[in-house]
């Protein structure tokens, strides 16, 4: 029994991302109760829940990245959008000046874009690690001038990507059930489970978001930490910018992923992660990356007015921090105590948060006068 | 007591001032490259006050988003609402209802609203400022298209007179090729960037608010020791810089004339990279509140010498990104001098035993 309740509250953090998913999936089962309907359409699924999961397939991947810097470097990337910009472009010059499109010019034309975003990655992940610039600031210089960057690496407006096997990886492999983004999401995710289960990657990244200094003392070196995670969402950049290159089927370098490090982000504070570092839950996040999906397309179903749609976004965003937010929960917790207290007429011992508060306190008092 | 008090104790010069003197040197260095590559345009007095002419939004936008990076935090809202503003002032004029005060006080109106709500939700919520400014971002762009979604020109005569309006300054100016003595024009939008600048300054340096937000930016905890109501500094810090992106949305209809749905976009991108050059750190608790024009004066600058030299468009961005990574460098390395009393910068940690001081 204490063991499953371990188990449960090692699980608790999804369960406020997860209840938000829910609550979306309601009332759009509500709005028409053929939401779960899955067609099939010349061997393949259509439906709702396909086409989230093939709309958030980017989305879920660069959440991935940014909740490992959130992380460790307390602060966000917000030149991701560019990343994956820079590195599908190099991927499709690649791909056209290449004699014969096979599986393997797509392949090598992929690994060099990852190399492509490993560099990027790099570059950011020096300034921040080892000059000590803030995250959001160091990656101001890409989000400015990366573009710019792809459309010289393009050299025209948009190429396109006209060859069979782009564009079955953009959108269905004949024989295979489902959409190939899906897949290459699926892949990606795994290997992300599996490297955080076999290595110590987790454990680094959030002894350096606590506390730096402390991780320091104990012999893992935050800058490299740092610099690691920045390399992981160059890497995450670079896959996300392949899959949306090859959805697409052309190249726009303004367009590609835009504005998509907004979207990121808000799927990390979604996850119940704290963008100032820490412990993190890529599971949150992932949820929290699908959810954003899922919200976009809620609020079309209901056929909101184009126009609005960020307004209700924004609402809809506000009213969820506001429920999630510490203060509010604890003075929910309080007044529930109190309407438990007053039913059953015994005190109930209350003090736990309070109590952990004031220890945290005198804890870092303790360490300032250290 | 004589002795004590006849030499002025020497204090250390604070990471505050050291970054606001690098950032004015640098501003002077850009703007003498400049003067010596393009003397035609960048010696002419004019051209600098067109900085001001034609950019004055952004150096009050700025203005707002330093007080909220001393204090800590970020708004990444004030492009948006000054887009908000500018469209619903320009509605306002344009539908005859209202007359320039009426939309000057919707201006205000607009801006301390989004403020309230920025500093409600961050300061007494606790809830991540990157967020919820994220959240009103949206919420101004949607309002904006919801209003109106065709630029929006402003013909009313007494606006236009506003808009038209120059002061001439007799004392400065050039002598055209005619021989004709041209004085310099500046628009009223200057007086305002250059009142609210002192204005800010002034809170900033002796009012109480301004020492607090220097406290809680600094080190929420320690100030809250200190006795500083760190949650009362951080609401008032994002209600000033509501205000301030109202203020400079009416400054922008003030410009343009026009209400747009481009109106102020990326300014909040711009004015992060303004107070970074002015040496106003994110992390908060340090800066100069003076460095948020000086910075903009950069980077306007920047942007102008790069025009100026006929550069292609798309390499305009990669210059001026490329600036911004040598001004970053250069304040890390200066402040790691600085602190550490050793350069340990210049190779990666693995390629040298040295002890690490994080922050």
């Amino acid at each position: 029994m204490p063991r499953l309740r371990a188990r449960f509250d090692r699980l608790s953090h999804l369960f406020f991302p997860l209840s938000v998913l829910v609550v979306l999936l309601i009332i759009n089962l509500i709005k028409g109760a053929d939401y779960f309907r899955i067609t099939m359409i010349n061997g393949v699924f259509y439906g709702n829940i396909p086409n989230i999961l093939f709309g958030a397939s980017e989305l879920v991947i660069l959440s991935i990245g940014m909740t490992l810097v959130s992380a460790a470097a307390r602060g966000q990337d917000i030149s991701i959008g560019e990343i994956g910009a820079i590195s599908s472009a190099i991927f499709v010059q690649y791909v056209l000046n290449a004699d014969g499109v096979t599986i393997w010019t797509i392949l090598a034309g992929f690994l060099i874009s990852c190399v492509a975003g490993l560099v990027i990655g790099a570059f950011n992940g020096t300034l921040v690690s080892f000059f000590n610039v803030q995250p959001m600031v160091a990656t101001l210089i890409l989000f400015l001038g990366g573009r710019s960057i792809a459309f010289i690496i393009d050299g025209k407006v948009s190429p396109i990507l006209a060859n069979p096997i782009s564009n079955q990886i953009g959108t269905v492999i004949p024989g295979v059930p489902i959409q190939t983004p899906i897949i290459l999401t699926a892949v990606f995710i795994v290997l992300v489970a599996v490297v955080l289960k076999t290595t110590n990657l987790r454990l680094y990244v959030e002894a350096v978001g606590v506390n730096p200094s402390a991780a320091r003392l104990n012999g893992i070196n935050p800058k490299r930490v740092i610099f690691l995670t920045f390399l992981i969402m160059g890497v995450c950049s670079a896959v996300a910018g392949f899959i949306a290159v090859n959805k697409a089927g052309r190249h726009d370098s303004v367009n590609l992923l835009k504005f998509i490090m907004m979207d990121a982000i808000l799927a990390v504070a979604l996850g119940g992660n704290s963008l100032a570092g820490g412990k993190f839950s890529i599971t949150g996040s992932i949820i929290g990356a699908y959810t954003i999906e899922v919200l976009n397309r809620t609020l079309l179903r209901l056929e909101v007015n184009p126009e609005a749609i960020k307004a209700f976004k924004a609402v809809f965003i506000i009213v969820l921090m506001v429920i999630a937010s510490p203060v509010v929960r604890a003075s929910a917790r309080r007044l529930l105590d109190k309407v438990q207290t007053t039913v059953t007429g015994s005190s109930v011992p209350q003090a736990g948060g309070l109590s952990k508060a004031v220890v945290t306190m005198t804890d870092s008092s303790a360490k300032r006068e250290e | 007591m004589g002795p004590l008090n006849r030499r002025k104790p020497r204090t250390r010069l604070s990471n505050s001032m050291l970054l606001f003197i690098i950032a004015g040197v640098i501003f002077l260095l850009m703007y003498g490259i400049a003067m010596i590559s393009f003397p035609v345009s960048f010696r002419q007095f004019q051209t600098f006050f067109d900085f001001f002419n034609l950019n004055a939004a952004l150096f009050i936008a700025t203005l707002g988003m330093c007080i909220v990076m001393i204090g800590g935090g970020i708004d990444i809202s004030i492009g948006a609402v000054c887009g908000l503003v500018t469209m619903a002032c320009a509605m306002l004029l344009q539908s005859g209802a209202g007359d320039i005060w009426g939309a000057l006080f919707l201006a205000l109106g607009i801006g301390l609203a989004f403020g309230l709500m920025h500093g409600f939700l961050i300061a007494y919520l606790e809830i991540q400022p990157f967020i919820i400014t994220l959240a009103g971002m949206f919420l101004a762009q949607g309002l904006l298209t919801t209003l109106h979604k065709e630029p929006l020109n402003v013909t009313k005569p007494a606006f236009v007179a506003l808009r038209r309006f120059t002061i001439e300054i007799p004392w400065l100016g050039t002598v055209n090729r005619l021989g004709v003595f041209i004085p310099c024009e500046i628009k009223p939008s200057v007086i305002v960037v250059v009142a609210l600048v002192v204005l800010y300054a002034a809170l900033m340096k002796w009012s109480r608010f301004g020492r607090n937000l220097y406290a809680v930016g600094g080190n929420r905890q320690s100030a809250r020791m200190l006795g500083v109501n760190v949650k009362k500094t951080i609401f008032l810090s994002y209600v000033l810089c509501g205000l301030t992106a109202g203020i400079s949305g009416f400054v922008f209809l003030m410009t343009t004339g026009a209400g747009n749905i481009g109106n102020g976009s990326l300014y909040e991108i711009k004015a992060i990279a303004a107070n970074v050059m002015g040496g106003v750190m994110l992390n908060g608790g340090v800066g100069n509140l003076l460095g948020a024009p000086t910075g903009t004066l950069t980077l306007l600058t920047i942007n102008e010498t790069i025009r100026a030299a006929g550069v292609q468009s798309n390499l305009q961005a990669i210059v001026s990104g490329l600036l911004l990574y040598l001004f970053i460098v250069l304040q890390s390395v200066i402040m790691s001098l600085r602190e550490g009393r050793e350069f340990k910068l210049v190779l990666p940690s693995w390629l040298k035993p040295h002890r690490v001081q994080d922050k």
